[in-house]
């Protein structure tokens, strides 16, 4: 299963390393991480997408991420109401006409061409991972010259829906 | 004196390097020891050492991984953390294994490590290595500093990472400009309260956790202890043996664990584990109710973990959440120092089944399948050669290993009554580590009789620092249970590997009594089992170091054994 956690790190030197490297010694299987600054000085929020077996594993990858030192809070957020944001930058090639024809392409993504030459075109696009690799397939077709996505970041809406308790559920 | 040379003269006094200023948070730190060993990076770290009158004695090794694991020794009989100084490279990279062990073991350390001059950090400089890359994965953390003022802090905050929660090593990287330069202003030393929000490890326990505890232990009709070093670390030898007794609950042993409940104490069925004893581990098996205080789960005491512990609800009490249910699913979860958690389940109202038939099941099997081994006037039997280490001892003194057979003889017939008496390389196992560590062990224990129970393979790992214990006139007395082998990797070709005994036979051993002697120590031997008494007999009696070399027979295996990939009911060599 994928998870999306989020944790909340000091902004010490190492901080990055120490924490791929545990990662990667006890085997987790990362699709992204995303480092950044966040609201507080000093703090970054890093966004970790990752390929879990089974709950037990969850449950260690969280534990170890806490245990660091510069590490002040993690978060499971995938069952959670989030906002979970991705970017890419593709270049297609093509002629003129075919650039026409992509520009009807990602009009329904919200995507926008940043970059025109001769015989490419370099668009950017932002929104959760499917979307975007829906689009990537759209474009194919026309010949991908170059594709860089960030991974993801993510965090909690504002608004939590209220947990609905249904009867007997615990049962199920 | 001119007026001009007075004012210099204040003013080189007022001069503090970098180096001094470690000094004085070493000081206030209060270590009173520290293990090293110079180089061109810790020069001026040496050279402050030399000028000042530092309040703690700087032990010279002779080998960088002496040094460390002198350390090591040095902190798991005191309970201090372990103070390491080396210079940057070869000397950072030849304490990697012990910071490595240490982190397995979770010993507190704090190693300096020299680093060159930040201005060619990353330029491949002469003796430079990445020790902040290198010493991640087996650090609990590690600093390098950037700035000259931030050094008292680091320092501080060092000890208090290695030794608070569940202990480990800590490397501060200070590269030469930083401990030559000279401070600013005098720069503000003490080892006053650090704050480090992502770091507050949770000391007392959830007390509903402790109901649930409780309620499980009356409840149970076979429960027993696991008992690891935790209730070492947590000084809870005392709160547990007040529980096992209050409840009459039997207590295994892991092996790092002997010495936290007493050895000889009725409930307690010895080491548990791939070369435990039977009584233990089906034990384990056979348990309603498995109780652990501070052990992790290692491989090597679960065995196959489809077989462990298959009937029993597993509490899990330890300082560190992460182990909780990383190898065994736990359906009570105690997150608190073992001390707190047992003071507080001895301070609730339990009253336990009667369950007596469970602990005469338990005392049957003990008397029936006791370790056993053979006795020849041939040879000396190594199994008995540990047996007289602890009749001549008394069972009084702390014991050092390496790793292998003879680790495995001292931990089954060398059974330990007081915590911090046993000093031994667990997780990472590692050759070369018993000798030096009964260094580190006798500097913090200076009264005390200590014994390096050493293989002739890992004693000529670190043989070198021979020359420590002469020049200090330590007493510490060498035991080597020489089989003229790698009898741990003998014994495995021997099982699994159709006789092959690929390497692990040594065609030729030196003669380690000239090896002392050459050193200026005393060399004994000992060829049979009169010599054995008597060169032991002598050789506790004398105050000073003694080497004794004990010829054992070659083919003896440790048993009982759980071969890999088996579960704790299925021991091969359970008797004769």
């Amino acid at each position: 299963m994928k998870r999306i956690i989020t944790a909340d790190v000091q902004n010490q030197s190492g901080v990055l390393n120490r924490i791929t490297g545990m990662l990667h010694k006890r085997q987790f299987n990362i699709d992204s991480i995303t480092v950044g600054k966040s609201e507080r000085p000093g703090i970054s929020k890093m966004t970790f997408v990752v390929e879990i077996s089974d709950d037990q594993k969850l449950e260690q990858l969280t534990k170890q991420l806490n245990k660091q030192i510069d590490v002040l809070k993690v978060k499971d957020i995938t069952d959670k109401a989030i906002v979970a944001r991705e970017l890419a930058l593709i270049k297609v090639g093509g002629n003129a006409q075919q650039q026409a024809e992509i520009q009807g392409v990602i009009n329904p993504f919200r995507a926008s061409v940043i970059d025109v030459s001769k015989d490419s075109l370099t668009i950017q696009v932002t929104g959760k991972t499917d979307k975007i690799e829906a689009l990537i397939a759209l474009l194919r077709p026309y010949g991908i010259k170059e594709l860089a996505r960030t991974g993801m970041t993510a965090f909690l809406r504002g608004n939590q829906p209220q947990e609905v308790t249904e009867i007997n559920s615990h049962l199920v | 004196m001119s007026v001009k040379a007075e004012q210099e003269v204040q003013q080189t006094e007022k001069k503090v390097t970098g180096a001094d200023i470690l000094i004085q948070a070493l000081t206030a730190a209060g270590v009173d020891t520290v293990f090293g060993y110079p180089g061109g990076a810790v020069l001026p770290i040496y050279d402050a050492l030399y000028r000042n009158d530092a309040p703690f004695k700087h032990v010279l090794s002779r080998h960088e991984q002496g040094s460390v694991h002198a350390a090591e020794g040095y902190a798991r009989v005191t309970g201090k953390p372990g103070v390491v100084l080396a210079t940057s490279g070869p000397g950072a990279t030849n304490l990697i294994t012990g910071i490595t062990d240490a982190m397995m073991d979770s010993l507190p350390l704090v190693v300096f490590t020299g680093q060159v001059a930040s201005n060619v950090i990353g330029t491949d400089a002469f003796q430079e290595s990445d020790v902040m890359g290198i010493t991640t994965p087996v650090t609990k953390y590690n600093y390098q500093v950037r700035d000259l003022e931030q050094l008292p802090k680091i320092v501080n905050e060092a000890f208090h990472i290695a030794s608070t929660g569940r202990p480990g090593p800590v490397v501060v990287d200070i590269p030469k400009d930083i401990s030559s330069s000279v401070s600013a202003q005098k720069a503000e030393v003490s080892s006053s309260n650090c704050y480090l929000p992502g770091y507050q490890p949770n000391k007392k326990p959830n007390p509903l956790q402790i109901v649930k505890l409780a309620d499980a232990v009356s409840r149970a009709k076979k429960p027993l202890i696991l008992a690891g070093a935790g209730v070492i670390f947590a000084e809870a030898a005392e709160e547990l043996k007040t529980f096992a007794e209050a409840h009459k609950l039997p207590v295994v042993n892991t092996l790092l664990g002997l010495g936290g409940f007493p050895g000889t104490h009725e409930l307690s069925l010895g080491m548990g584990g791939m070369h435990g004893n039977y009584a233990a581990n089906t034990g384990i098996y056979d348990c309603d109710l498995l109780i652990n205080f501070g052990a992790r789960f290692d491989d090597r005491l679960t065995g196959n973990l489809k077989h462990f512990a298959p009937n029993a609800k597993v509490a899990h009490v330890d300082i560190d959440p992460a182990e909780i249910g990383k190898n065994v699913e736990t359906e009570i979860p105690v997150v608190a120092d073992a001390k707190k958690a047992l003071a507080a389940l001895n301070d609730t109202d339990i009253t336990a089944n009667d369950h007596d038939e469970w602990l005469d099941e338990l005392r049957e099997n003990q008397t029936a399948y006791p370790y056993w081994y053979d006795r020849s006037d041939r040879y000396i039997s190594p199994q008995w050669l540990t047996e007289q280490v602890y009749t001549a001892s008394d069972g009084k003194a702390i014991v050092t290993t390496d790793v292998g057979q003879h680790q495995m003889w001292a931990a089954q017939y060398y059974p330990f009554d007081q915590p911090n008496k046993w000093v031994t390389s667990g997780g990472l196992g590692t050759m070369g580590f018993g000798f030096p560590a009964a260094v580190g062990a006798q500097l913090g224990k200076p009264d005390e009789l200590v014994v390096a129970v050493v293989g002739d393979g890992g004693f000529q790992m670190t043989a070198q620092e021979l020359s420590v214990i002469k020049e200090r006139q330590l007493p510490v007395k060498v035991v080597i249970v020489n089989n003229q082998s790698l009898g741990m990797v003998r014994q495995w070709q021997e099982s699994f590997y159709e006789e092959r005994y690929s390497e692990s036979i040594f065609p030729e051993n030196p003669d380690f009594v000239k090896l002392a002697e050459c050193y200026g120590i005393r060399g004994m031997k000992a060829e049979n089992e009169a010599e054995v008494k008597d060169v032991l007999a002598e050789a506790f009696a004398y105050d000073g170091p003694v080497v004794i070399d004990c010829h054992v027979e070659q083919k003896e295996c440790v048993y009982p054994m759980i071969a890999p990939g088996k579960g704790l009911h299925e021991m091969i060599g359970v008797s004769r």
